[in-house]
């Protein structure tokens, strides 16, 4: 009887040891793909990053040198004509939902929305914006890139602002209207400012989630071997290119692509490090 | 404190009912801005339908162009062949003479899907586990991050370390493992050279869904009170124990959430699997042959539809995918507020 009661004690002590175990190696086989890419990122880009990556266009097939000017131009300006689209909306979407419709059945279907839109495959808003934009339009053109990445960035921005609204005490929004400001500027002035930082940084994270984006682009900004500033011309994106280049036979594109997406990265590690950083801190301690 | 990634699955979606107060419902009726606050407040309401707005027109527009194959096709498109007359073969997607059938691209899909989550699950959950359950403090900040970062790296990135380390890798060293003792199955035959398959994809695919879902389980499972955990221990139960009988189960309905949402986002994951899964419009019955899915072949086709129809092929493939993808979240979604529900999303 004894015997049989500390063999089942010593089951459970090993139980509770594999599991922390397959817990532990399961962290570790996680983490592993993260730094393989990282350092492989590192170790293909590095050596290829020069000033030429920065200031020159792609060379033709079989010439060596060259970079990637013309895409990282491109993917600003398809950037920045995206948070020209999708920050405005997706901030009013937000304070639509915590100024003027909590609790309303309204605001629970646009939250629900945003959150199933969020989920939307990137490929089929590509698809979506291409019959909308890029058919009646005749041609491919950055400003239906641009399009595509603003309708995914609303989501997003629209529920972190909403969020970081929420966090804003009553009492501000009272003191406001005490003073006899109009409620539009109260929210304005008052209660959107005191949110700043956190809405700044959710816009953040919406830009680094389609900095990286590409199967849109495929048929909207479509690429471009050269400079193009027009909007309603194709342009050159840098994810776009990183995977033509990617999936070419030459060694000199494979090259400029590893440089490519060295820098993509860093965009994208500097931002979300940065909304970490701005997040951890707590966005609104003076305000709250 | 917010979480860092609010559009992945945030739970909040219940917010407290917030009565305006006395005070400020006075405040709000008297002024003379009265005009200025309707426009403003209609302006944001129009910024909210846009939201509406833009799933109708995706919808709308899926929908009108995808009318001609749908006319010609039916529903024969989702799980018909036609049968080539001069091979005697079954042939699915022929832009040449104008056949459509998206039977491999919904096998393709669903494979590489399932692979994914296969992979993708036990260990996400094992992360989740660990970071919330036994994790030193010091650990726990970095680990969370580097999970997180994992879920903002670019497809294409993975695709392209798919290609470059994680191909060769499996092609000269994990693959003649794999044909060599589950080959008498069939599910891993060596006919193809070039490592690219539903193999593939699903490892990568693996690692790109891990993230969403070890983020949300581990949210999940913040929610559950201490209480439970203190009345399991009190219990004289292990620290397993404690997890399994006093987490996990009562966490079950968000982590399935969790996964369903995984699911979605493998679904609709394009470009990496693009570039790994070989890309072409065929069934075998080996994991390691060469492949398509629903979103690889438009990122693929699209740009050169050949055809009216054959974009309106793809246009019918992209359709099906949203409206899959849509009830797959939805449903994920009302499983996640289901537990989460009632909690602060930061309750870390």
């Amino acid at each position: 009887m004894r015997n049989e009661h500390t063999l089942r004690a010593k089951i459970r002590t090993l139980a509770d040891y594999a599991a922390t175990g397959i817990a532990v190696f399961s962290t570790v086989l996680v983490v592993a793909p993260l730094v393989a890419i990282f350092i492989y990122l590192v170790y293909k880009g590095a050596v290829s990053l020069n000033w030429d990556f920065f200031t020159k266009v792609p060379k033709p097939v079989g010439e060596a040198g060259g970079g990637m000017a013309n895409a990282i131009a491109g993917s600003a300006i398809l950037l920045g004509l995206g948070s020209l689209i999708g920050i405005p909306i997706g901030i009013g979407g937000g304070v639509f939902l915590a100024e003027f419709g909590r609790g309303t059945r309204l605001a629970n279907a646009v939250r629900f929305t945003a959150d199933v839109l969020n989920g939307v495959p990137s490929i089929v808003m590509g698809i979506a914006i291409y019959s909308l934009v890029v058919v009646p339009q005749g041609h491919f053109s950055a400003f239906s890139g641009g399009v595509v990445l603003g309708v995914m960035m609303i989501p997003t921005v629209c529920r972190t602002t909403e969020e970081m609204l929420l966090m804003v005490p009553n009492s501000v929004r009272e003191a406001a209207l005490a003073l006899g400001v109009p409620n539009w500027r109260s929210v304005v002035a008052i209660t959107v400012r005191t949110a700043s930082p956190g809405i700044i940084t959710g816009c953040m994270l919406a830009f680094a989630r389609v900095a990286g984006e590409t199967a849109p682009l495929i048929f909207t900004a479509f690429g471009n071997g050269d400079w193009s500033a027009r909007l309603n011309e194709p342009i050159a994106a840098l994810p776009l290119q990183i995977y033509v280049y990617a999936l070419s036979p030459y060694d000199e594109w494979h090259r400029l692509a590893w440089a490519g997406a060295l820098v993509l990265i860093i965009l994208i590690v500097l931002a979300v490090s940065l909304v970490r950083y701005v997040t951890s801190r707590g966005v609104l301690k003076g305000a709250s | 404190m917010p979480d860092p990634s609010p559009h992945d699955g945030d739970p909040q979606a219940e917010v407290a009912p917030h009565p305006v107060s006395a005070i400020r419902s006075f405040l709000l009726t008297r002024g003379n801005s009265a005009l200025a606050d309707r426009g403003f407040h209609w302006l944001m309401v129009l910024c909210a339908l846009s939201i509406f707005g833009i799933v109708v027109l995706i919808a709308a527009e899926l929908v009108l162009r995808s009318r001609l194959a749908w006319g010609q096709f039916g529903l024969d498109f989702f799980y018909k062949a036609y049968i080539d007359t001069y091979t005697g073969l079954p042939m699915y997607w022929d832009p040449v003479n104008a056949h459509f059938s998206a039977l491999p691209f919904l096998y393709g899909t669903i494979v590489s899907s399932f692979l994914a989550l296969l992979l993708a699950v036990p260990l996400a959950i094992g992360v989740a586990v660990f970071l919330t359950e036994m994790c030193p403090g010091a650990l726990r900040g970095p680990l969370a991050f580097i999970t997180e970062l994992l879920a903002a790296i670019p497809s294409v990135i993975y695709g392209m370390w798919a290609v470059f380390v994680l191909v060769p890798l499996l092609r000269e060293h994990v693959n003649p493992w794999f044909i060599k003792l589950l080959g008498w199955t069939g599910f891993f035959a060596d006919d193809n050279p070039t490592g690219l398959g539903f193999v593939s994809a699903g490892i990568i695919l693996a690692i790109m869904i891990l993230p969403i879902i070890s983020s949300l389980t581990r949210e999940v499972m913040t929610a559950v009170p201490h209480s439970q955990r203190e009345a399991v221990l009190a219990l004289g139960a292990t620290r397993w124990e404690m997890i399994r009988t006093g987490v996990l189960r009562n966490a079950r309905i968000g982590i399935v959430g969790a996964i369903i949402l995984g699911l979605g986002r493998a679904l609709g994951e394009t470009m990496a699997v693009a570039m790994v899964i070989g890309n072409s419009p065929e069934i075998h019955r080996s994991l390691l042959a060469n492949g398509s899915t629903m979103s690889s072949v438009i990122a693929n086709e699209f740009a050169e539809a050949s055809s009216d129809l054959h974009l309106s092929a793809l246009m019918e493939l992209g359709m099906a995918l949203f409206i899959v993808t849509i009830i797959v979240n939805a449903f994920a979604r009302l499983l996640i507020w289901a537990v989460t529900r009632g909690t602060p999303s930061s309750a870390h």
